[in-house]
């Protein structure tokens, strides 16, 4: 029976023996999580015989310090973020602090011919696939909706409309089955979207037709102000039962758990085994977006025992345990964390309004008179009119903030004339 | 239970599936697109039929087109389109999903993305809004998100319109829903050789395409000689998007599509030996991008123009044609546009639904109307 795999306890200690790590110390039980004793059962024997520690054996000592070293950079785009959003140069920031280790152990799972569909939170999984954040950055600041070629990097758009992007990733994983593929698909989504009527309907396709998915659940505990105990009954994993295919519930604040548990994942996907489903369970430390003010629904004790749980503060504490980080390289890779900071700040504050033209670009593949004709008239009312003065605002409103507002107490200059 | 109503092919072969006493289609009134072969007249064939034909066509043509869908495979669709294509193309592309429309039309985008070209069956008009969110949030919207770098060559086959005696949801016309959003393409056919052609083309189109299926002329015939579409570059999709007249006249404009074109003809018919008036019918076809070329053409000629459709007429095609036509033939105009449509309220039970759906009288009231003016 198997409580929640895990191959670092929140110590820092790191599991060897198989039966430890599917069957955890005392104190890796979760702070504020109801220890039901439920788990996985005889119906799953995939993952019940799962050897955890077997799955991450080939990591070198390079190999632990690179996972930090992402966990770290990744912590600090998104703290750059927020003070983006702050100082009014993005609109909105969705922060996956506290998500780290399960984006990065499992976006470091992923293959070159596997593909990724996240999710809008998922900015540690995008900069494991090589996304420039300074995509993100735009999405965010409102420069674009897009931005990146899904194909070149195996990571989909970002999806907002939570839970659709699973009926992506099933039809994309059969259309991988079909063409002979190597690869398989892993779906990003969270507790709240398991309540959507698209996730549950992409958990019934792919278990009918056996698509090469994985399904890769983030259970932060929160959706916006709802608890996770709003959208579910049983534990999130549990329903994979009832579709007809594995699953397992993974320590997501561990960052190797949730790399072998992917790997293992995908290999059984992409093996002819069917979906997958992953449930790892972490924590959203910060607000659902800047626009959102958790303390309104949540305890501050709450946060407070997931601190104890932080996953980079647990790679660390491993890391120098067993002699791979000292003081020195801790402060090289802070530093890498600042530079990587201060260049996208750099690159998002530089980051100009499109041409209005663009406006009326790829509504079609083939050309739409209609669109041609507001095209024109636009233009030709538009003129050298510069547009609308301002950018986003903060508060997540979708309401632009005229030219010189103040915005979080700080004066938003307006000689960047944008 | 939705297939225990349906009036197969093989049950009804006098090629009348009208229920405004129209009887079979006047060849002479449909689009001259089936040449006639050396050998003689063409055979007439059913609507459905010349789907079916269209689909196979386009499956042979390119392993990259699957259909998929509720009841496709094994029965052949509850309205047989989709008859055979299982037998001749296998399981893997003629595929009988789960009854989850949202998930049909999200693995097609996910499918399309893989670089497959998917061809959705929703079963019934009624059934497509739990699909709403992946088709209007999702497939109408991923190019314009990916700046270009996403085609989604989507057709989503929906049998639309009432007139068969169903039961509720199996009788509506939810085309407006679709043609306000912006990155999706929608046409309706409403004869043999223009479905043959048009579903083809839609498959062909590298946007995806709500293609709307008169489901109360599936079983009515003309001749027609079946064409594949040989030319499988994007320039083959140009005529999808075209209006046609389909019956020339002076005194007035009738514009409908889908299932009213043929209760148009029948109305332009009836007010020739009655009313000794010249009515020109003009079929939409296309929905989205709307062609309203040959529209304002007759109306400049006409002066009077009457749409007629069976959506409710709130916020509806016929009101996107009669403001533009307003805005684009003002002075041409000697009424003002009207309109028939069915009535803003939800789709009657059967019994009443020959009250509901427009009919030849109700049109020429309407035509009576733009001449009293």
């Amino acid at each position: 029976m198997t409580e929640l795999m895990q191959l670092l306890t929140p110590g820092g200690r790191r599991i060897t023996q198989a039966s430890e790590a599917t069957s955890p110390a005392a104190d890796t039980a979760l702070a504020g999580q109801p220890d039901d004793g439920r788990g996985m059962t005889a119906t799953e024997p995939d993952a019940a015989d799962l050897d955890l520690p077997a799955l991450v054996a080939d990591l070198t000592g390079a190999d632990l310090v690179a996972l930090y070293r992402d966990l770290l950079l990744v912590r600090r785009f998104d703290e750059e973020a927020t003070s983006l959003q702050r100082q009014g140069e993005l609109g909105l920031w969705a922060s996956l602090r506290g998500q780290e280790a399960a984006q990065v152990g499992s976006g470091r799972a992923l293959g070159p011919h596997d593909m990724a569909f996240p999710s809008y939170r998922e900015h540690g999984v995008a900069w494991c696939r090589g996304v420039d954040p300074e995509a993100i950055l735009a999405i965010f600041r409102g420069t674009s909706l897009g931005g990146w070629d899904p194909d070149e990097h195996g990571f989909a758009l970002y999806s907002i409309v939570v839970g659709a992007q699973t009926l992506h990733a099933t039809g994309y994983a059969m259309g991988m089955a079909r063409d002979g593929s190597d690869g398989a698909a892993i779906a990003y989504f969270g507790d709240g979207a398991s309540s959507e009527g698209d996730v549950n309907e992409a958990f019934g396709w792919a278990g009918v037709f056996g698509a090469p998915v994985v399904f890769f659940c983030q259970n932060n505990q929160w959706a916006i102000s709802e608890p996770a105990s709003r959208q579910s009954r049983t534990e999130i994993f549990h329903r994979a039962t009832g579709f007809g295919f594995p699953s397992v519930r993974v320590d997501g604040n561990d960052v190797l758990a949730c790399l072998a548990v992917t790997r293992w994942a995908l290999a059984t996907a992409r093996a002819g085994g069917g979906p997958v489903l992953v449930e790892a369970l972490t924590y959203r430390m910060g607000a659902h977006t800047t626009a959102d003010d958790p303390s309104r629904y949540r305890a501050a004790d709450e946060l407070e025992r997931w601190r104890r749980r932080d996953p980079l503060d647990r790679m660390r504490t491993h890391l120098v345990a067993i002699g791979l980080l000292d003081d020195e390289r801790q402060r090289h890779l802070e530093l890498e964390a600042d530079t990587l900071a201060q260049d996208l700040r750099v690159r998002c504050r530089a980051l100009p309004d499109p041409d209005p033209a663009i406006l009326f670009d790829h509504v079609q593949v083939t050309d739409n008179a209609l669109v041609a004709v507001q095209r024109a008239a636009f233009a030709a009312t538009s003129g050298d009119a510069p547009p609308a003065g301002g950018t986003a605002s903060g508060d997540g409103t979708g309401i632009v903030e005229r030219e010189g507002a103040v915005v979080a107490g700080e004066r938003h200059g307006t000689e960047e004339a944008w | 239970m939705t297939g225990a109503m349906i009036v197969t092919d093989e049950q009804r072969t006098d090629g009348s599936g009208s229920t405004d006493g129209s009887g079979a289609a006047d060849a002479a009134s449909v689009p001259a697109t089936s040449p006639a072969t050396a050998s003689g007249p063409p055979a007439p064939i059913t609507l459905a039929k010349a789907l079916n034909l269209g689909l196979h066509a386009a499956m042979a043509a390119d392993p990259k087109v699957i259909v998929m869908g509720e009841d496709v495979g094994t029965l052949g669709g509850v309205f047989r389109v989709t008859d055979g294509l299982q037998r001749e193309f296998g399981e893997a592309r003629v595929i009988d999903t789960p009854l989850a429309e949202s998930a049909i039309v999200g693995t097609a985008i996910g499918l399309a993305m893989r670089g497959y070209r998917p061809v959705c069956e929703i079963q019934f008009d009624g059934f497509v809004y739990p699909a709403f969110d992946q088709i209007v949030s999702q497939l109408a919207k991923l190019h314009y998100r990916s700046a270009g770098r996403i085609r989604l060559p989507v057709t989503i086959r929906i049998p639309f319109g009432g007139g068969i005696g169903a039961v509720e949801h199996h009788s509506e016309s939810p085309e407006a829903y679709f043609c306000h959003t912006a990155g999706l393409k929608v046409v309706a056919c409403s004869n043999p050789a223009d479905a043959h052609q048009m579903i083809q083309q839609a498959i062909r189109s590298d946007d995806p395409v709500i293609f709307l299926e008169p489901k109360r002329r599936y079983w009515e015939k003309s001749p027609m000689v079946p064409q594949p579409l040989t030319d499988l570059s994007a320039t083959a999709t140009e005529g999808l998007h075209r209006s046609a007249v389909v019956r020339a006249g002076r005194d007035a404009t009738l514009v409908g599509y889908g299932p009213t074109v043929r209760t148009c003809l029948d109305a332009a018919e009836v007010s020739a030996a009655d009313d000794g008036r010249s009515l020109e019918v003009i079929d939409l076809r296309s929905l989205s991008p709307l062609d309203l070329g040959p529209v304002l053409d007759s109306v400049r000629r006409t002066g009077r123009l009457v749409v007629v459709h069976e959506a409710p007429s709130n916020v509806s095609v016929s009101a996107e044609v009669a403001a533009r036509v307003t805005e684009e033939a003002f002075y041409s105009l000697e009424a003002p546009v009207l309109r028939v449509t069915g009535f803003d309220t939800p789709y009657p039970p059967a019994r009443l639904e020959d009250h509901y759906l427009p009919d030849v009288d109700r049109i020429l009231d309407a035509v009576d109307r733009a001449f009293d003016f």
